[in-house]
């Protein structure tokens, strides 16, 4: 009788049950949500039609808040509150920000990362990205009238644990479900590659408002596998400001001081950069409190600034062909994305590398949203089998810290992630019974020049002679891009494992209290979104064993079935009842009930993923 | 199937030195697709948790059969012969004299097209190498012997990890 469970309405999702899932490019310079309508992906836009929000939030008195192209208006008037490429602050210390004398802001060193110091206290760049956050995830439930079932949110490729760490406690406190985490080259790559029919090697040239990647990709029949990726965390548009706007202050021999001062040169200089996409020549000018700025740019002139920046993304470009030992020829085509890449000299640079023209034939700003999106239409589980896959790499290598300061590299990058390496290291002292494990990300050799991601200490080894304990420390950096480091004492069978994720962002215990506060949604009552998402949670639980069981019932016997089945209608009777803990109880143990059945399942996946390729066809 | 199979059952290929890399990378993509945590996004926490193991497993079987040097010592340790590269650390006197004038070569070059040569030398007794520890585990079924090979091996794939450090250090001073 259980068997007739397959035919519940839920098991195939129709258009009335699709889940809302969403996309969203969390950008340096702006932001955007796009989603699946219609069967493609778009943008999604605010009441005035526009797609593109500013990434700027402006925080005025009594926790009030102006976000996008208000705060982006208001930056030159109130520039200590105003704050605008938070992204380049996100799992960064004060000293790891460039420039930092110029921009109108006062840091200050925190625990984790830096903090801005604004009217409204201390604020940390996961609290501001979260306002940018939360406002799209309005937008986005504004347009469907709906909740949102999941986010996929994208990163730059380049980005180190610190600051995915960051990005998806962001998220969070902004009240979105993380359903993945996904480098935007690859999430461009997905846009391109669908809309083209391509095949083949190609090549993301990724240049944004704060950050720079390249990321070299081969597509095949729906795999995107990025084959090596490279980039900087820390160039982007912004420098190409900066470095216009210092030397049109060193013209016109003004100093400024103020920050209101400051931000009117920066603002000046990226209206001069914009200008000379199209024209030969224009005039940076600002008035400003130290005297008025008047400078005539010429297009030459300024590509003579920015040589120096562009090299450096070449320099990368360079680095990722011989990582993935190719040469310029083997790379079909160079997708160029990010805005920074409407720049005449860059697209230029680029090609004259490739020896081709590259490719320029969609909007550089929407492309990393609308490939999130596609994914994330695929995460909720909306399209019916999963046409396309990622996989992707882990951009910088993980490693610990040995004797004399030295780094022993454990995960190489451009590793294919989930990945795990163990590693097994010794006691160096008679009797030692405690060993300190420091985890570092980077490519250098001294510890001093990677960048530290967290510290343990595994305590409680038996006393041993030195050399004779073996501790094997492992590594695990999930689809998310981040990573979990364990370690283990192996030879006494005493075990004393520690786990630590590294977190940049927020601790947890410091998010549950913000959501509390009811930072996340103007929602006051907090037991009754912990109700919904119970709900939500038990129902996908429903579908997900349903369409199990529609797809691979057969491998149950019946009474394993009718188990299944009882767990199914108890967890059916709690989500219609109002109690939130026991729903989340009841989908616990149908997901604990559903184990042995979801081994069977992927055993038979794998065995398919072989049929019909023998070993004699070798 | 089960995770502790050896890598080559996992991909269904014969165990042996001599593999079509195409081949190997398409079982890959096959076995990832059915994997994949992505591909239970939308389930619950058990298979996810069950993908995750899958996933890692395929990757790192990928990651052993798809480099022929590590695919070697994989074989080598299959057979009996481990590696224990700290242990075995005497190299034949000529081994060694050809390393330390490689090494002499590499200080002195000037500029990249000297190191490049160099690269292209080393090289090619990459390959040789790689064909004698083949030929040992396909058809000779000599593991130690193999496994000598794969040391020395291991030697040249540090000294081309430094060729490339200085290459890299070449071009980023432009």
């Amino acid at each position: 009788m259980a068997l007739l469970q397959i035919s519940e309405p839920g098991a195939s999702p129709d258009p009335h049950q699709r889940r809302i899932a969403v996309g969203i490019d969390l950008g340096t310079t702006h932001s955007l949500v796009a989603a699946m309508r219609h069967g493609v992906s778009e943008c999604l836009p605010d009441e005035q039609g526009r797609v593109i929000l500013p990434s700027a939030v402006r925080l005025l008195p009594q926790g009030r808040r102006q976000i996008g192209f208000d705060a982006l208006a208001a930056q030159a008037e109130d520039p200590e509150n105003t704050i605008v490429s938070v992204k380049r602050f996100m799992g960064r210390r004060v000293d790891d920000v460039a420039g930092r004398e110029q921009l109108p802001y006062q840091f200050e060193d925190t625990p984790g990362m830096l903090s801005l110091v604004t009217r409204e206290g201390r604020k940390s760049p996961v609290e501001i990205s979260a306002e940018i956050l939360a406002t799209l995830r309005q937008r986005a439930e504004d347009t469907f009238n709906d909740d949102l079932f999941g986010a996929v949110i994208t990163v730059p490729a380049y980005f180190d644990d610190a600051q995915r760490q960051a990005t998806k406690d962001a998220a969070q406190l902004a009240g979105l479900n993380v359903l993945r985490l996904i480098n935007e080259p690859t999430a461009a790559a997905i846009a391109y590659g669908l809309d083209n029919g391509s095949e083949g090697l190609y090549a993301v040239y990724d240049l944004g408002g704060g950050t720079f990647d390249i990321s070299l990709l081969r597509l095949t029949r729906g795999v995107f596998e990025v084959v090596a990726t490279g980039g900087d965390a820390q160039l982007g548009g912004d420098d190409f400001d900066r470095a216009l706007a210092d030397w049109a202050l060193q013209q016109a021999s003004i100093v400024v001081r103020s920050a209101q001062d400051k931000r009117r040169v920066l603002v000046a200089a990226r209206a001069a950069k914009e200008g000379l996409t199209d024209q030969e020549q224009v005039t940076l000018s600002a008035s400003l409190d130290a005297g008025a700025l008047q400078v005539l740019v010429t297009r030459e002139q300024f590509e003579h600034l920015s040589r120096g920046l562009i090299d450096k993304t070449l320099l990368a470009v360079r680095r990722v062909l011989r990582d993935a030992k190719v040469t310029a020829d083997d790379v079909q085509g160079t997708v160029m994305v990010g805005g920074s890449t409407r720049m005449p000299v860059v697209r230029r640079a680029v090609s004259e590398l490739f020896g081709r023209e590259v490719l320029t034939n969609l909007n550089p700003d929407e492309v990393v949203a609308l490939g999130a999106a596609i994914q994330a239409n695929q995460l909720a589980g909306n399209s019916a089998d999963g046409e396309i896959l990622l996989l992707d790499v882990i951009p910088l290598s993980l490693g610990l810290e040995t004797m004399g300061g030295l780094v022993e590299r454990i995960i190489e990058r451009n590793a294919t992630i989930p990945v795990a390496k163990a590693q097994d290291f010794t006691t160096f002292k008679d009797g030692q019974t405690a060993l300190a494990v420091h985890v570092l990300q980077g490519e250098r050799e001294l510890v001093s020049e990677c960048r530290s991601l967290a510290r343990f200490e595994l305590r409680g080894i038996p006393p041993m002679a030195a050399g004779a304990a073996r501790i094997r420390v492992s590594f695990q950096v999930d689809a998310d891009g981040l990573l979990s480091v364990s370690a283990r004492e192996m030879t006494s069978g005493v075990e004393a494992a520690v786990q630590v994720k590294p977190s940049y962002g927020l601790s947890d215990d410091q998010i549950a209290t913000m959501l509390r506060e009811g930072f996340a949604s103007a929602e006051s009552d907090m037991q009754a979104r912990k109700l919904r998402e119970a709900r939500v949670e038990a129902e996908r639980m429903l579908l997900a064993t349903a369409s199990a069981l529609q797809a691979d019932g057969d491998l149950l016997s019946s009474a394993e079935r009718q188990a299944i089945a009882a767990l199914e209608a108890a967890l059916r009777q709690e989500a219609s009842g109002e109690d939130a803990d026991a729903i989340t109880a009841a989908v616990e143990s149908l997901a604990k009930g559903t184990e042995g059945f979801a081994a069977a399942r992927m055993n038979r996946g794998i065995q398919q993923a072989l049929t019909g390729r023998s070993i004699d066809s070798v | 199937m089960k995770l502790d199979d050896d890598d080559f059952s996992l991909f269904g290929l014969p165990a042996r030195f001599e593999q079509d890399g195409a081949e190997i990378a398409a079982r890959w993509k096959a076995l990832a697709a059915k994997v994949h945590p992505d591909r239970f996004a939308a389930e619950g926490g058990a298979s996810q948790r069950l993908a995750m193991q899958w996933s890692l497993r395929v990757n790192e079987a990928y990651q052993r059969l798809k480099d022929p040097l590590k695919r070697a010592a994989y074989l080598c340790e299959l057979r009996g012969a481990p590696i224990q590269a700290n242990e075995n650390t005497s190299m034949p006197a000529a081994f060694l004299m050809e390393q330390m004038e490689w090494r002499e070569s590499l200080d002195d070059a000037k500029g990249s097209d000297a190191i490049l040569a160099l690269d292209r030398q080393v090289a090619e007794r990459e390959r040789a190498l790689l064909a004698q520890a083949g030929q040992a585990l396909d058809e000779r079924q000599e593991p130690a012997q193999a496994a000598q090979a794969v040391r020395a091996l291991m030697f040249l794939t540090r000294f081309r990890a430094d060729i490339d450090r200085r290459l890299e250090t070449l071009d980023e001073a432009g």
